[in-house]
């Protein structure tokens, strides 16, 4: 196995996870907000953003499904090496990671069970662009009005009416990222 | 992906010598051996754990019968080649040493290192189990039957 | 209701301060190292490890120190230190027919394969205190035996299962359920619950077991086997593709063979216990393969006798010793607006109770 898929991990793991562990939770509780997130360097077509979101959640316990062109063998053994995230479905998986299109359907994805809501699958979706303009939201973490640049928004809508079940998502885009729990509301 | 003729599978062979070896043994008959050579880590060494499996009944449906800690690491030598080591307990010194062994199987240095290193470890392992066979032996029960009454 | 209240800092660090002290004991007396503890105390090690889930023993040992003694506050320690650590990943089942046996015997079977092997036990000591212990003394070594090669041990089972008189434990893969990582849920299938009576404290699988054999479910086990030795374990290394050797575990197994009429389903022959534990630990091994066996019964198609040994619920909601010192020892904590709720309920109704009387005599 060749060297250079296996770098481009956190250089220095425990500082580094807590400051990107920080960010998502920070994005979670302002969905909305845009977060910049570092020290991943993974390979294509992975961005460094989505790259530090997987080395940050992601574990042994945690089954991870890549959705198309992530799906590939550089993206798959970077993985194994540094998280050891297992490889499962979308009916199976607590991470999906992809482009909107690529992650499609939703309806495949676990939306947890009324006694374990958190057994549900959280989706990193990779766009070209983020930003925070577009699409109103509103919630629990958001004062007033917030805005963000969402690949559609009936699949949003109808997710947030399964609240508490449902999935929760992430958006990357270059090293910058902003995530939209089930809890908001689009409108 | 795996491997399915794990005893042809020298590396496995040699990861599993250098996992068994006791603590500093690696470190010692490496650097007795060769001086180190320079390398870059993939992964510096971190302790963590492994959820050791065994099989109700000894055979059938797999259970979890408890963690073991196990440290483990990755490094790549300047030439390339890339050597991990995962051994059981906490010694990151002891595991550094084993995949720089690891890497260093794969270069051109392997010969010596398995006159050396690897040989040398497998023998004093294979020493030990068998003085502890010895042991166990000695407390084998041999039984004799004692003579019935027959006329 | 808990109410949070200020004050006793100093308090608890002066008593931290003293507990060092004690744990010390007379500084006249050498002090004991981790290592002597892991190397001259190892069924004490043995049993932290086991209860604690995690197999390190020196981890074990500096438990042991730091909890004076106190196996159940050393697992405690342990438990925490493990839930610090990032899981690598799940060994290959491991194989106790590889297993180099320090000791093997077998209660079913006089004559078998690799034969009864004693190993390191207590069972034939007079149980007569040893004064010459109490006195510093030189070991001598243990007398060794030559020309035996070691082999592969077969499980006794096997020789059973042959003429079809056992029943058999199937080659399975179904990854099993973790209760370290999602809770305990109910019913359990039998791979949660050996691992719940492999960390399950001592005294209480002890407790349960013997109630089996004095009536409550009575199952009739012998120890079709006993082993105590090493086994290799491996795990697979995502990053290589294979699996390597990490490293050697001992561990302490017992198959029990049971009595069985047989049921509905399934033929008279007879039926297995299984017990397996980190460490030379044999009488929680034995203990377990009986409990596992009383647990078995709805599996097996008899009948549940209302015994505490087949009440899965009962047996595995109270065997995890912190968890049960964990609720129990906090009532010894502060519950004082309790306490006081309940005193003014107490005096109110008093007061109801004596008017009442005062009442009564009035009419």
């Amino acid at each position: 196995m060749q060297a250079e898929i296996l770098s481009g991990g956190f250089a220095d793991p425990a500082i580094q996870s807590a400051h990107a562990f920080r960010s998502v939770m920070e994005a979670m509780a302002r969905p909305g907000t845009i977060h910049d997130i570092a020290g991943a360097t993974p390979p294509a077509p992975l961005s460094p953003a989505a790259g530090a979101v997987l080395l940050t959640l992601c574990d042994t316990d945690t089954p991870v499904y890549l959705a198309g062109a992530c799906d590939c063998d550089a993206v798959r053994n970077w993985l194994a090496f540094h998280t050891g995230a297992p490889f499962a479905g979308p009916a199976h998986c607590m991470f999906a990671i992809g482009t909107w299109d690529a992650l499609a359907p939703l309806s495949a994805y676990r939306i947890g069970t009324s006694e374990y809501p958190d057994r549900s699958a959280t989706l990193i979706v990779e766009r070209t662009d983020l930003s925070a303009s577009g699409t109103l939201l509103k919630g629990p973490g958001i004062k007033g009005r917030a805005a963000l640049s969402l690949p559609e928004v009936a699949a949003f809508q109808a997710n947030a009416t399964l609240f508490p079940l449902g999935l929760d998502f992430l958006f990357t885009s270059g090293d910058r990222f902003a995530a939209l729990p089930r809890t908001t509301e689009v409108m | 992906m795996k491997d399915t003729v794990d005893e042809i599978n020298p590396r496995k062979a040699w990861m599993s010598v250098l996992a068994k070896a006791s603590e500093g043994r690696v470190a010692q008959l490496l650097d007795a051996a060769i001086a180190r050579p320079e390398f870059a880590w993939l992964r510096a060494p971190e302790i963590g754990s492994t959820m050791v499996r065994a099989r109700a009944g000894a055979t059938g449906a797999p259970f979890n019968l408890g963690e073991v800690t196990i440290t483990r690491c990755a490094l790549t030598l300047d030439t390339g080649e890339v050597g991990h080591a995962y051994i059981k307990g906490r010694n990151k010194v002891d595991a550094q040493a084993a995949a720089l062994v690891d890497a260093l199987m794969q270069t051109d240095k392997a010969e010596v290192l398995r006159a050396q290193v690897i040989d040398p470890l497998e023998a004093e392992q294979a020493a030990a189990k068998a003085a502890r066979a010895a042991k166990a032996a000695a407390t084998k029960v041999d039984f004799f039957t004692m003579v019935r009454g027959e006329d | 209701m808990y109410v949070a209240v200020k004050g006793g800092e100093r308090a608890i660090e002066n008593a931290h301060a003293w507990l060092a002290e004690e744990r010390r004991g007379d500084t006249d007396i050498a002090e004991l190292s981790v290592a002597q503890i892991r190397e001259q105390l190892s069924l004490a090690v043995n049993r932290v490890m086991a209860e604690g889930s995690l197999y390190d023993p020196d981890l074990a040992a500096l438990a042991i120190k730091q909890a004076r003694g106190d196996l159940i506050e050393a697992i405690f320690l342990i438990r925490a230190y493990r839930t610090t650590l990032p899981r690598f990943g799940a060994s290959e089942p491991v194989d106790t027919g590889k297993m180099t046996c320090d000791r093997r015997i077998s209660a079913t079977f006089k004559d078998l394969p690799g034969g009864q092997v004693l190993g390191p036990t207590f069972d034939y000591t007079h149980r007569l205190l040893d004064f010459k212990l109490a006195a510093d003394g030189e070991v001598p070594q243990a007398p060794t035996r030559s020309g035996i090669t070691a082999e592969d041990v077969p499980h006794v089972s096997e020789f059973l299962n042959r003429e079809g008189l056992i029943e058999g434990a199937p080659h399975d893969d179904t990854p099993p359920p973790d209760l370290t990582r999602e809770p305990l849920e109910m019913p359990a299938d039998r791979a949660l619950r050996l691992q719940a009576l492999t960390r399950a404290d001592e005294g209480f699988t002890l407790g349960l077991a013997y109630s089996t054999q004095r009536g409550y479910a009575r199952n009739h086990a012998f120890v079709g086997e006993l082993r105590i030795g090493a086994v290799p374990v491996e795990m697979e290394i995502p990053e290589l593709g294979f699996a390597i050797e990490v490293g050697e575990v001992t561990v302490t197994e017992c198959e029990t063979v049971n009595q069985f009429k047989g049921s509905k389903t399934e033929p008279p022959q007879f039926t297995r216990g299984y017990g397996l534990v980190f460490g030379q630990t044999e009488r929680k091994a034995i203990s377990m393969a009986l409990v596992d066996r009383a647990l078995r019964w709805e599996e097996l198609g008899e009948d549940f006798v209302g015994a505490p040994a087949q009440d899965a619920e009962f047996v595995l909601y109270h065997a995890d010793n912190i968890q049960a010192t964990g609720f129990l020892e906090h009532i010894k904590l502060p519950h004082y607006v309790d306490f006081q709720s309940e005193l003014e309920l107490v005096r109110k109704l008093r007061r109801e109770a004596e008017t009442g009387h005062v009442q009564e005599a009035a009419e």
